[in-house]
């Protein structure tokens, strides 16, 4: 291989000859890291499918040749249970009320971080991103004690300022509000970061030319800042909607057993498979749940791009 | 006072009591870790411990295995670092060079950050389960080896590198895992400091996936650890705040000596 290509870059002009050499060299550059992806994104997508149309349970782990191919009959039971209609619903309204509020929540403190260079400033930064870097385990204790309904610091402070303790976690409608909370409170801090970073190259120009003209700085903020941002937005908007499509870890740790209400798509999936170790019906559940958000993902792009023509 | 001025110190308490708020609960974390047994099951809860203990730090390393923990935590960390190689090396090929197939390949990657961990465990387990990788610490860094994110951040971020320069360099005579090594990763310090703080977070903070594969218990992380601790008859608050600290704070500290990179690292991976 090597001695055919030295021949014919022998032969070729100098200026086409990097174009001849390379031809396998993007190859194994971008080679090991496609091929983890594959196997451990694109395969793994292939082996659900196959496994998602057989009965695959753990004594099939052990046993191979006691699996049957059952067809679509996962398909089925999955679509005539109520309860997974259930999580998909519990799904919408984490993603209603997580998206709008990360974005809006880290834009607005990213603007404000944005507003000095100073040292204080910059010091604020590593503050609100510490949830973003705490383990969801750590997360999860912290939040217990701080949530616990007899001697949590939550309603200890509520009773001193003479309010009624809440049931943040054991009543199931304000637990869906406080393992919410909880998520928002840890996807605030990388999206600050990325939206900073977007802030930084806006142009120092622009802001002065909009100040020579009378703008207040609102004003500048509103027209010229944040339409400059647009694909910070979209990135962070895209990214924050396809993990809370994704919803899990919050409830997981928090809640011992979830309750209906605060059952996401990803919880049922795990509880299928893990819990029940019906491997081949969580497989079908999970595939669904891809294609849903691969369908709202192109969606959401399509419309962007449809409004920035 | 001017405007200006009266603003930097309204947005500056604002923010400050923001931040205030956003990590009271580490701060609660450190000072409860710091109580002994008796005041932290005191109510009403005190914030500031009146009398300081290290028993809970000791606890975790005398009478449980968070020694072993960590260790296996940190080579799981140093196996994520070996995939962050593989990134870089990725994000090159895809900036700087043309090839068939490059951009059904790249859409690929980014198809990968769509799929929910969910669907990919189970087949993922069997997978392997059959080259017999389940309970191993390779088994539990692989599947996160290569993140769809962070090689399109990376990539992003190579695509600025002049071509003149490359061009230069082969013009030398250098061969491209030179150019990669002399050229490439020196420009891409910023990227490379992003890379390896979502590399360490993901590494250090993994924890549904070694739950999954890791069944021996002188397999498991320090998240697994952790969370066994809540399942013990007697809880004990501070020895759990201690584990958390101990989870939470050497991240801390990467952050903060990388923070000034990191933001720049986002900047000019083009995200505008």
């Amino acid at each position: 291989m090597n001695v055919t290509l030295t021949t014919r870059a022998k032969r070729v002009p100098a200026r086409l000859r990097p174009a001849a050499r390379v031809s396998l060299t993007p190859y194994l550059l971008v080679g090991p890291a496609v091929a983890l992806l594959l196997l451990f994104g694109i395969l793994p997508i292939l082996v659900a499918a196959i496994v998602s149309l057989t009965d695959l349970d753990i004594g099939g782990l052990g046993h191979p040749e006691t699996i049957r191919f059952i067809g679509l009959e996962n398909y089925q039971t999955l679509f005539a249970d109520p309860d997974f209609w259930g999580s998909l619903a519990n799904t919408a309204f984490f993603v209603l009320i997580g998206v709008p509020t990360i974005v809006g929540l880290s834009l607005l403190i990213a603007i404000g971080l944005n507003h000095s260079q100073s040292r204080f400033f910059r010091a604020l930064r590593s503050f609100y991103f510490l949830p973003a870097i705490t383990a969801i385990v750590a997360v999860s204790l912290i939040w217990g004690y701080l949530y616990n309904s007899q001697f949590g610091l939550l309603n200890y402070v509520l009773g001193v300022i003479g309010l009624g303790p809440v049931p943040w976690l054991s009543d199931p409608l304000v637990a869906k509000f406080s393992v919410a909370g909880v998520a928002i409170w840890r996807a605030t801090g990388l999206n600050i970061i990325i939206f900073l970073a977007a802030l930084q190259a806006v142009p120092k120009e622009y802001r002065e030319a909009a100040a020579i003209d009378g703008a207040t700085a609102w004003r500048t903020t509103i027209s010229i800042v944040i339409p400059l941002l647009r694909f910070a937005i979209l990135f962070v908007t895209v990214t924050t909607l396809i993990s809370w499509m994704q919803f899990f870890d919050e409830p997981f740790v928090l809640l011992k057993w979830p309750a209906n209400e605060t059952m996401s798509a990803s919880l049922y999936i795990y509880f299928q498979g893990f819990r029940f170790n019906e491997f081949g019906f969580a497989s079908a559940a999970s595939l669904v749940l891809l294609a849903i958000i691969l369908v709202v993902t192109a969606v959401n792009l399509k419309v962007r791009r449809v409004n920035d023509d | 006072m001017t405007s200006g001025r009266r603003r930097t110190v309204i947005f500056g308490g604002l923010l400050g009591l923001g931040a205030l708020i956003t990590s009271f609960p580490f701060i609660w974390m450190v000072t409860t870790s710091l109580k002994p047994l008796s005041e932290s099951r005191a109510y009403p809860p005190t914030i500031v411990p009146t009398t300081i203990s290290f028993d809970s730090y000791v606890r975790l390393f005398t009478e449980l295995d968070f020694a072993r923990y960590l260790l296996n935590t940190v080579i799981v960390v140093a196996i994520g670092f070996g995939g962050m190689l593989l990134v870089a090396m990725a994000g090159y090929g895809f900036a700087k060079f043309r090839f068939p197939g490059r951009n059904a390949m790249f859409l690929l990657v980014l198809a990968t950050m769509m799929i929910p961990v969910q669907v990919t465990m189970i087949p993922t387990y069997l997978i392997l389960n059959s080259v017999g990788l389940t309970n191993t610490l390779l088994g539990v860094a692989l599947p996160t080896l290569v993140g769809g994110f962070g090689l399109f951040l990376t990539r992003q971020f190579m695509t600025t590198i002049p071509d003149e320069m490359l061009e230069a360099a082969r013009l030398d005579g250098a061969g491209e895992w030179r150019i990669l090594r002399s050229i490439v990763l020196p420009m891409s310090q910023p990227i490379l400091a992003v890379l390896g703080v979502l590399t360490f977070i993901t590494g250090w903070n993994s924890f549904l996936w070694p739950l999954v594969i890791a069944t021996d218990s002188d397999n498991y992380t320090l998240s697994v650890g952790l969370s066994l601790l809540n399942k013990q008859l007697t809880v004990s608050p501070p020895l759990q705040m201690a584990g958390a600290s101990l989870m939470v704070i050497p991240i801390l500290i990467v952050f903060v000596i990388l923070q000034r990179h990191i933001v720049q690292g986002f900047a000019l991976s083009g995200l505008k």
